[in-house]
């Protein structure tokens, strides 16, 4: 293996984290109400700007930290009750189109709120690359990784273990069967909004201080995580962080030895390629249509 | 007779020709015939879209791409080449035509979400290459794109183009009502509500599917040619994710299934942003606002909800009649 090959390897598998983490948020969105959340990339900008913003204003990173996830987790409840709640019902493109427009409203939002600028957030624990196998690391890289790794062992322990995982792991399987043993679908799905809110702003975060940050970022970060939980097969967890990180990896390797110019383009290449062969993604539910 | 009058095919069709015809009574200054012709532009994609989503129930989150390779096939091919427009519009046509035909084969196969996700990275993967490939495209910059003439009389100024693009919204409308009038018609409404109960009945889904997604894609390429002409200039914005959905918006807000709904969301979407202008730094928060507020409000769409009530008076008020009877 060449010291090049590792190098890409290791920034593939940061930025396939960050994509695992954003598909995450979709899945889990996808399982309670079979939504597609449009608006999942602004969650990462707010997470991301947040802190800037808080860290800005003097806090230390782990007040800041908290209070960026808080806020993204806020506004991802309020998407859930004011838009979503309320259409109940309607077509998977009108749905579709509400979440949309709520990311658009959101990313204005941000405008208005913040700038248009690039803003830098200092790395969590320095920035003195780390040297591996001939490749380097940054530091913030490893935190990427490993809190990533983190968030996916708790996630499994969450929807294993704990009553309410389990509550929301039902509803995704059957909506009315989980309705009628006594789950509250509706918290069910007011609380994915917040749990998925979350996740993209710790994307966010994480990301922030090795790309920078600004009040746009959501929207490929967005189409990509999208990208990463339908590779992987919409609503399954395993799927959305193998999406992601195959996504990660694909998109840093061809960049790399193919071309840069088409980096952006490459996730959506493969996609294509993977749903010619297999419609419903690689760890999707194959399912036939009733009549 | 009355009664032909009132069926959408006629009735319709003439209403939207008188409106054309008398709207210039109220376009006081070129602006406002500018705002029209993109309104007509806009709408002729939409009733193409509007087949694709309403009629046949695939959804498309990627047809700025074919209206972008419309607009920049035309571009390129007068422009640079020096080919007479309307030989570079048609060419560009027949190969946005082919290249539906050979990307919707696999991708019409695919349902909802993954649809979905297949036309978005379409439309991503061509605004990409128009982006990158600047030494025929000028790149994010755009390209500067020549009048549209035919023989030695070239087509300029609003006015003309209004009338230009006014005759071929109604051929558009036109054509699109006769389509769902038609045997194909009946099969893309079947295959709507279920595409394995149409199979049934012996109607070849994906053949049916692949059609419309072909005619809307033509729609949407000659709208594109004929804008990249009209303003003489194209730049990538033309192309981007962001034109699909609203494109998308277009047509959910007038109506899905509804072919003057299509114009009528055409209408409100371009002239929105036009008004919105007086909001500055709000402008795109507002966009979003009334986009999810026209979604959660009329799910249904303008027209098909304003249908909805009217009959649903008229109904009340013949009972009245009935009851005081």
């Amino acid at each position: 293996m060449s010291a090049q090959f590792m190098q890409y390897l290791l920034t593939g598998l940061t930025v396939g984290a960050i994509y695992a983490l954003v598909a995450l948020g979709f899945s889990i969105i996808f399982n309670a109400s079979h939504v597609i959340n449009f608006a999942q990339g602004e969650f990462v900008m707010i997470g991301g700007m947040a802190s800037v913003s808080f860290t800005a204003a003097g806090l230390p990173y782990l007040l800041a930290i908290p209070l960026a996830i808080a806020a993204a987790a806020l506004v991802g409840l309020a998407l859930e009750k004011f838009a979503v709640e309320p259409a109940r019902g309607a077509s998977v493109v009108t749905l579709i189109i509400i979440t949309i427009g709520a990311s658009i409203f959101l990313r204005g939002l941000a405008m208005v709120i913040w700038d248009k600028r690039l803003h830098p957030l200092k790395p969590f624990t320095g920035d003195t690359p780390i040297a591996i196998a001939g490749a380097t690391i940054l530091p913030q890289s490893l935190w990427v990784l490993g809190v990533t790794l983190a968030i996916v062992l708790a996630l499994s322990w969450f929807f294993g273990r704990t009553l309410l995982g389990k509550a929301m792991l039902a509803t995704s399987h059957n909506r009315l069967a989980a309705q009628l043993v006594g789950i509250n679908v509706r918290r069910v799905l007011f609380l994915s909004f917040g749990l998925s809110a979350a996740l993209g702003a710790v994307a966010g975060i994480l990301i922030a201080p090795i790309t920078t940050t600004s009040y746009d970022v959501g929207v490929m970060l967005g189409l990509k995580g999208f990208a990463a939980a339908i590779l992987g097969g919409l609503g399954s967890g395993v799927g959305a962080v193998v999406g992601g990180l195959v996504l990660g990896i694909a998109e840093t390797m061809s960049a790399g030895y193919l071309s840069s110019a088409y980096k952006d383009a490459i996730a959506f290449v493969i996609i294509l390629a993977v749903l010619f062969f297999m419609p419903s993604g690689l760890f999707g539910k194959r399912d036939g249509e009733r009549v | 007779m009355l009664s032909r009058l009132a069926s959408p095919r006629t009735g319709g069709l003439l209403a939207l020709a008188i409106v054309i015809a008398l709207l210039p009574l109220a376009l006081a200054n070129k602006y406002f015939y500018d705002i029209a012709v993109l309104v007509g532009l806009n709408a002729i994609v939409c009733v193409g879209l509007n087949l694709l989503i309403g009629y046949a129930g695939q959804i498309s989150l990627g047809h700025a791409g074919f209206f972008g390779l419309g607009a920049y096939g035309s571009a390129i091919l007068a422009s640079r080449y020096g080919w007479p427009p309307l030989a570079a519009m048609l060419t560009t046509t027949l190969a946005v035509a082919a290249l539906a035909y050979l990307v919707g084969r696999p991708i019409l196969r695919l349902k909802g979400h993954y649809l979905a996700m297949a036309t978005l990275g379409m439309g991503i993967i061509v605004y990409m290459v128009i982006t990158t490939e600047d030494r025929f495209t000028g790149g994010p910059d755009g390209i500067a794109v020549v009048p549209f003439s035919i023989g030695g009389f070239v087509l300029q100024g609003e006015r003309i183009w209004y009338w230009v693009v006014g005759v071929l919204l109604l051929a558009a409308v036109w054509l699109a009502l006769n389509l769902i009038e038609s045997p194909t018609g009946r099969a893309l409404r079947a295959l709507h509500s279920s595409e394995v109960g149409a199979e049934v009945v012996g109607i070849n889904a994906a053949e049916h599917k692949l059609l419309v997604f072909v005619i809307s894609a033509v729609f949407a390429s000659v709208a594109g040619s004929l804008a990249a002409h009209y303003s003489g200039f194209v730049t990538p914005g033309k192309v981007a994710f962001l034109h699909s959905i609203e494109l998308v918006t277009m047509v959910v807000f007038g109506g899905m299934a509804s072919i003057f709904g299509a114009v009528v969301g055409a209408a409100a979407l371009t002239t929105l942003p036009q008004l919105l202008t007086v909001f500055e730094d709000y402008e795109m928060m507002v966009f979003g606002a009334v986009m999810m507020g026209t979604m959660i409000f009329l799910p249904r769409g303008v027209v098909p909800s304003m249908a909805r009530l009217f009959q649903t008076r008229r109904n009340a008020s013949s009972d009245d009649r009935a009851g005081s009877a």
